[in-house]
């Protein structure tokens, strides 16, 4: 079935209401620290106190006289064990034609500590108590090393690993440099910035969370963990770490709790519980503080970046380019080097024909915690980059904001990027139509004269953003350096009675899954949804699964079950077509019934189902029993949502404060199948993106690379006060390419939101002469700026 | 030592060491585990429980703090029979949730709300669950969820 015929179905684009709500509303949800065992004991890892430190001795003697306690494990046991770290998924070569410097990742440090939080031993006891304490009595000697946080310093300090001696992982560049010189050579305008993406921590609300368990009775592993794709957990896991066959360890990652990204990655702490379990032959549990996720989560985004644009006399642009700093903390965590490279750049095309583009990036390792994707992934870095340049370079030629982007958006698709990426579909200007009609743009003057004459400096900001989903064809991200394929798998299992269970790779913690999975083979086949139930995260039941990110289950997840569809289609009709004695050519379904074509004669797909299960009537000689069927589906593109967001904000010149009054986003996601789910994502990144601009800032201490916002007590999350209700709109233009012509919607609002604030801040401090301001803009931030254009 | 308490409408003498939070207790003791732990500085909110009928972080308090108290906690809020509460329903209804994490706290929250303020209006709303972090829906979702919940029961 193609995208077109389905967005026609029954249901689809439905609020309907979510099955799995029940569950979580009543307590009765299971997330992975509500799962009780016999058996049970407790780990706590000793982290280093230290950004950068060799180890001189690690002495366990009263630890491991301390009650309770049953194990405790240092970096000489993961040796002596022959356990490998933990593996990068993504291989960048750098331009100068060798790979990226790959340093190893222990599971515990062994030797040398490289950030705050690194893990240095795990302590197992009865009780979580008993190990805590027995964890203060681990006496580790540490012969402290200068240690670098800050990205610009990571060249000139001391390295944290041998083979990268100037602590530089790659430079990787992509476009032609020598033609974007040529043209800026000649350009009749250059607007430049310098910029900083600021590092983030995502927080999901339950922190991380995992259970080791063995059984010696079949010699089988299980691992509970808050993740966010239990297959390749489990493969990275088995195959590079543990060197264990894959069918002797089942990952289940149940109710999660959130991820945001930060639950994609293999991480050392579940590598430790399921190696442990054995050793210990118990059944091992580690639940992650607050704190204690804040320095040992992978963090999110830290570039710093130097971005230049030619245009012409008219604002069109001519050329881009960009050198990136990118902060890859102190080891390479799963996805981590694609993300400023694969993921970033080319995006940087963003919504504009712009011909020549030029990127170059350095990634460097620094002693901070591991940075990897957080909501978007290198997505809103590049958003963030191209719409903060663009509203500038609109100030500098006296274009409007809106203005210039008209000017320069692609409007004809397909739309091949100067930066490797071909858009199959968009509408760029009806994006920002409907955005400024739902913004009433028309009326600002009014509303900036109201704040002006509060003593208020009231501005618009505009962000148009494009962002890359549906991760993704395994061909192009192979050739790319990923070491994975990016396809999913869905299996449809009718059972006799005509109700279904879907298997699907594809991971819910939030997105709702269970609903919108269910709603898609519900109206497929023509039966109530509450007919459908929706299994995922657990390698035990479900085939295989790339897991949930980067907007990606709908797209390839939901395309892997319509493939399972159509083959439960195909073959249910071969079985209609013997029941109703006509030819298979011959019958049509819909709504749930199986017809022959030009009759009256029909069968519903119950009773198909059930004759599939009951052969007594059935074609044996040329149809095998059942009807369970599985696909795995290998996207031919990515997806490319893409909107217009407008942010407008009122700043009090004497505080520094900055109250965001309005936002609007309209958004493509190509065919909606639950507008109500659609529109919980667009607010949830939302809150994310506008976190990032206004709020959340993630600070090491520049000299000795502690950790300075360690807990929500100094890490500013978003609360419900800090947000006025958002206007939501959207336009549709299906995705090309997939059947069911949707493109994602997970990530945009946290891709889109930043730059359309810190670009309504500057607009509404442009008559103070304010032109340069680094997110979050917090009060004191704003106030510094201004103090600093009225100097 | 032991202590005596009554959770959603069921007696129990606890046997604890003193330094036992009352979220541990709930958790651990008595299996009550839509009580959720998300943060260790009494920020999140996700561990909020009625306690004598004020909205209580059980994470920032101690067992032997709640001796003699009657608690309810998300568990104890829909009917025998499973028929949701007309807040759990409303947050149903208006996709005020996501991954669920929070939402324990923020129902309980959102009931201590509506009866100490029964007219708030949305920002004020947005203000009184100032105490409760939700990383996923945004809040905006969880504002008329709380808003619909409190039309319900007034009706």
């Amino acid at each position: 079935m193609g995208a077109s015929d389905f967005s026609k179905l029954p249901h689809i684009g439905e609020s309907l209401r979510r099955k799995e709500d029940y569950r979580f509303l009543t307590g009765t949800g299971q997330y992975t620290d509500d799962v009780q065992m016999v058996n049970m004991t407790h780990a706590f890892f000793v982290r280093s106190p230290h950004a950068h430190a060799h180890i001189k001795s690690i002495d366990k003697k009263a630890a491991l006289a301390a009650p309770g306690v049953i194990g405790i494990f240092d970096g000489k046991d993961v040796e002596g064990d022959k356990i490998n770290g933990l593996p990068c998924g993504w291989l960048i070569t750098d331009t100068n034609g060798q790979p990226m410097k790959e340093p190893p990742h222990p599971i515990l440090a062994h030797g040398k500590v490289r950030y705050v939080g690194d893990h240095v031993a795990m302590v197992v006891a009865e009780t979580l108590d008993q190990a805590r304490n027995a964890a203060e009595l681990v006496e580790v000697d540490y012969d402290v090393l200068a240690a670098v946080a800050d990205v610009r310093d990571a060249a000139k300090c001391t390295a944290l690993h041998d083979i990268a001696p100037d602590n530089h992982c790659y430079k990787w560049a992509i476009g032609d440099k020598a033609q974007v010189d040529a043209v800026f050579s000649k350009a009749a305008h250059i607007t430049k910035l310098d910029l900083i993406n600021n590092r983030l921590v995502p927080n999901a609300m339950e922190p991380r969370c995992a259970i080791g368990s063995y059984s010696r009775a079949n010699d089988e592993y299980t691992l509970y963990v808050s993740n966010q794709n239990p297959h390749v957990e489990r493969l990275l896991m088995t195959a590079f770490v543990l060197s264990l066959p894959e069918h002797k360890v089942r990952v289940i990652a149940p109710d999660v709790g959130g991820g945001f990204g930060s639950k994609i990655y293999l991480y050392a702490e579940d590598v430790c519980l399921t190696w442990a379990s054995k050793k210990l032959n118990r059944n091992i549990r580690w639940t992650c503080d607050r704190s204690e996720a804040f320095l040992s989560d992978a963090h999110g985004r830290d570039h710093s970046s130097h971005a230049e644009l030619a245009l012409d006399k008219e604002g069109h642009f001519l050329a881009l380019k960009v050198h990136t700093d990118a902060n890859l903390g102190a080891y390479l965590s799963t996805f981590s080097t694609c993300v400023p490279t694969i993921l970033y750049a080319t995006l940087l095309a963003g919504q504009y024909k712009t011909p020549q583009i030029y990127v170059e990036v350095d990634a460097w390792f620094t002693n901070t915690a591991p940075v990897d994707a957080y909501r978007g992934a290198g997505r809103p870095e590049a958003t963030y980059l191209i719409e903060r340049l663009v509203s500038r370079a609109a100030w500098e030629t006296g274009l409007g904001q809106d203005e210039i982007r008209k000017r320069n958006f692609v409007t004809s698709f397909p739309y091949q990027t100067p930066v490797a990426l071909q858009y199959d579909t968009g509408d760029f200007e009806a994006c920002m139509r409907e955005a400024q009609k739902l913004a009433d743009v028309a009326n600002l003057e009014t509303r900036k004269a109201a704040s002006a004459a509060k003593g208020m400096l009231r501005g618009i900001g505009y962000s148009s953003y494009i962002e890359a989903c549906g991760l993704a064809p395994s061909n192009i991200a192979g050739a790319l350096g990923a070491r994975a394929g990016l396809f999913e798998c869905g299996e449809v299992r009718v059972h006799p009675t005509g109700s279904v269970t879907v298997f699907t790779g594809s991971h819910s913690h939030g997105q709702g899954h269970e609903t919108t999975f269910a709603q898609v083979v519900a109206a497929r086949l023509g039966i109530a949804v509450e007919n459908v139930d929706v299994v995922h995260g657990d390698t035990g039941r479900v085939p295989f699964g790339m897991g949930t990110y980067g907007s990606r289950s709908i797209s390839v997840g939901g395309a892997a079950i319509m493939k399972a569809l159509d083959k439960i289609e195909s073959k249910a009709k071969k079985i209609a077509a013997h029941l109703l004695e006509a030819a298979d050519t011959d019958i049509e379904f819909a709504g749930g019934e199986f017809s022959v074509k030009g009759t009256d004669k029909k069968i519903s797909f119950a009773q198909v189902a059930l004759t599939a299960y009951v052969p007594h009537n059935y074609p044996l000689d040329k149809l095998e029993p059942g009807l369970n069927e599985t696909a795995f589906y290998d996207p031919t593109n990515f997806t490319f949502p893409s909107g217009t967001y407008i942010a407008e904000v009122e700043v009090n010149p004497s505080t520094g404060e900055v109250r965001l009054d309005r936002f609007t986003a309209v958004d493509d996601f190509g065919t909606i199948i639950n507008p109500m789910i659609v529109e919980g994502q667009v607010h949830g990144g939302l809150v994310q993106g506008i976190g990032q601009a206004l709020l959340e800032n993630c600070v090491y201490d520049r000299d000795t690379g502690q950790l300075l916002t360690g807990s929500f007590m100094d890490y500013a999350m978003p609360r419900a006060d800090d947000f006025p209700h958002f206007t939501i709109g959207h336009i549709c233009t299906p995705c090309t390419h997939n059947s069911l012509g949707t493109k994602g919607c997970g990530e945009a609002g946290a891709i889109g939101s930043p730059p359309s604030i810190i670009n309504a801040v500057l607009d509404a401090l442009a008559p103070l002469g304010v032109k340069e301001l680094d997110m979050p803009a917090s009060p004191h931030r704003v106030w510094q700026a201004i103090q600093a254009a009225r100097a | 030592m032991k202590t005596h308490l009554t959770v959603n409408g069921k007696k129990h003498d606890l046997e604890a060491v003193p330094n036992t939070l009352l979220v541990h207790a709930l958790r651990e003791q008595l299996g009550l585990t839509g009580t959720h732990v998300g943060c260790d500085t009494a920020q999140c909110g996700a561990c909020t429980v009625i306690v004598n009928g004020d909205a209580v972080k059980s994470c920032n308090i101690l067992l032997a703090q709640v001796a003699d108290a009657q608690i309810t906690t998300i568990e104890g809020l829909a009917n025998q029979d499973g028929t949701m509460h007309p807040m759990q329903s409303a947050f149903k209804e208006c996709h005020g949730l996501q991954c669920g994490f929070c939402t324990p706290g923020m129902v309980l929250s959102a009931l201590d709300l509506c009866k100490k303020h029964p007219n708030a209006n949305d920002r004020e709303i947005r203000e009184l669950l100032e105490g409760n972090l939700c990383r996923c829906t945004g809040y905006q979702n969880i504002i008329k969820a709380v808003q619909h919940g409190a039309a319900t029961m007034k009706s």
